[in-house]
């Protein structure tokens, strides 16, 4: 049984995920074979790329009902969290549906000033209600990248502002995502990686 | 309905280091270059030191036709957990694919860009537009900002505003904007001409070159419309540290991660 299992997948800078586990003195397994990531005591779902693109490939692989079905501790990061939700904007993708949310492109605009899309930088996460985040500080930063977000739901554990409200991290079951990356979050980052750890 | 949360959404602060040979290196006005020491121990330095972005620019990967550091890129993000761009020599999906394999956030591309402009849109297609980072080497000639390529030696036959607009529309994820009239004086920004473009994009606007004093990155954010500044040798030389800088910044009223 190999600890932690990375999904392979046609999204990018997979290898920024393992440095980060490497940081903290794991050797996680990338894969993309059902049996393995089954098997996995942790299951890291990463991403940065297109839904569609990403949806086809699961698919291809029967990898979707495999995620759905998953028990273990499971943690998408930011394309990854989107395709846990029901359905995105993104060139009007099905989604997993782990999360009954949807995912929308950001406006441009919060009726009062201008927001350049994508989101990329450095954004506070509030409103912390999760295990994911114990010995976090309100308002810490972590680093975001993206386009899409998804809306406030039942299931936020964090959230924060850029043109509109949204969830900066969701959690359902054992089924946990944050939008922004952790692997690249400094100190704050490598804190909520190792709180995954530890569940 | 939920309470209101007050979230800080901040201006970056990115210092870059110019690579030759593995080394960081730092020309004035891109010429008598000065070694300043081993570029993956100065990146984690500033990602310790409050850095929120690092851009490696290997400037002679172009002229001498010599493919970016694959193995550089690979010890850097081993080191450091902040993202990081690597630009120099990318001609290709290939080139864009090895980087982003050995751990690179995004690639900026810049002679190869105005080359074959259609490469920002494949990029932008193959890996998503937030990997994309088109950088620009302005210069005035005359009344006109033009943009220069090979690290700023050749001059080409496009406007810097208009092709601002045009990388955006073919799919850059940002762009970096370096005044080579501004590089290497220390006497400022190009605010004026940073602002236009910043203004007009819709994606984030790296400001780049000139940087001498704290004042000058104040000036850049709320007079250029900076989403973001770049400096070298001033981090390098220890002339301005990161946590102070950024600190002064958070005075001034501007957003920053402390």
């Amino acid at each position: 049984m190999s600890e932690i299992v990375i999904i392979k997948y046609n999204a990018g800078n997979v290898q920024s995920v393992v440095y980060a586990f490497n940081k903290l003195g794991i050797e996680p397994i990338i894969s993309d074979d059902p049996e393995t990531i089954k098997s996995a005591k942790k299951v890291i779902f990463p991403g940065v790329g297109e839904a569609k693109t990403a949806m086809n490939y699961l698919t291809a692989r029967s990898l979707d009902k495999v995620i759905k079905d998953l028990k273990q501790p499971f943690l998408g990061v930011c394309l990854g969290l989107q395709l846990m939700c029901s359905h995105s904007e993104e060139n009007d993708t099905e989604c997993l549906g782990v999360f009954d949310i949807l995912v929308k492109k950001f406006p441009s605009t919060d009726g009062t000033n201008k927001f350049k899309v994508p989101q990329i930088g450095w954004n506070t996460i509030n409103n912390l209600k999760s295990p994911l985040f114990i010995d976090m500080k309100e308002t810490e930063f972590v680093y975001f990248v993206h386009s899409y977000y998804a809306e406030l739901s039942d299931y936020t554990i964090a959230q924060t502002t850029y043109a509109t409200e949204f969830s900066a991290a969701l959690h359902k079951d054992n089924f946990f995502a944050v939008q922004f990356h952790p692997e690249k979050s400094a100190e704050a980052g490598s804190k909520i990686i190792s709180n995954f750890i530890k569940m | 309905m939920p309470s209101k949360f007050i979230a800080l959404f901040t201006k970056r602060i990115i210092p870059c280091l110019d690579i030759k040979d593995g080394k960081t290196v730092k020309g004035v006005n891109f010429l008598a270059l000065r070694d300043a020491g081993d570029p993956v121990e100065l990146g984690a330095l500033y990602a310790q030191a409050g850095a929120d972005e690092l851009v490696f620019l290997d400037i002679t990967a172009t002229v001498e036709k010599r493919k970016t550091l694959a193995e550089l890129v690979k010890k850097i993000a081993s080191v450091i957990n902040i993202p990081f761009t690597v630009g120099g020599g990318v001609t290709s999906i290939e080139d864009a694919g090895i980087l982003l394999n050995a751990g690179a956030d995004k690639v900026a591309i810049n002679s190869s860009a105005v080359k074959n402009p259609a490469l920002i849109g494949e990029l932008s297609k193959e890996f998503g537009s937030q990997f994309v980072v088109v950088a620009i080497d302005t210069k005035c000639i005359g009344e006109k900002n033009v943009v220069h390529t090979h690290g700023g030696r050749t001059p080409t036959a496009l406007d810097t505003i208009q092709w601002a607009q045009e990388i955006e529309a073919r799919g850059a994820g940002e762009i970096l904007l370096t005044s080579m009239d501004h590089d290497g004086t220390k006497q400022g920004f190009a605010c004026e001409l940073t602002h236009i473009i910043s203004s007009r994009a819709n994606i984030p606007v790296i400001a780049s070159g000139g940087a001498g004093t704290m004042a000058h990155f104040a000036d850049v954010f709320a007079k250029g419309s900076a989403d973001a500044a770049l400096a070298a040798s001033i981090f390098h030389f220890k002339e301005i540290e990161i946590s102070v800088l950024k600190s002064f910044l958070k005075t001034e009223g501007i957003a920053m991660r402390l």
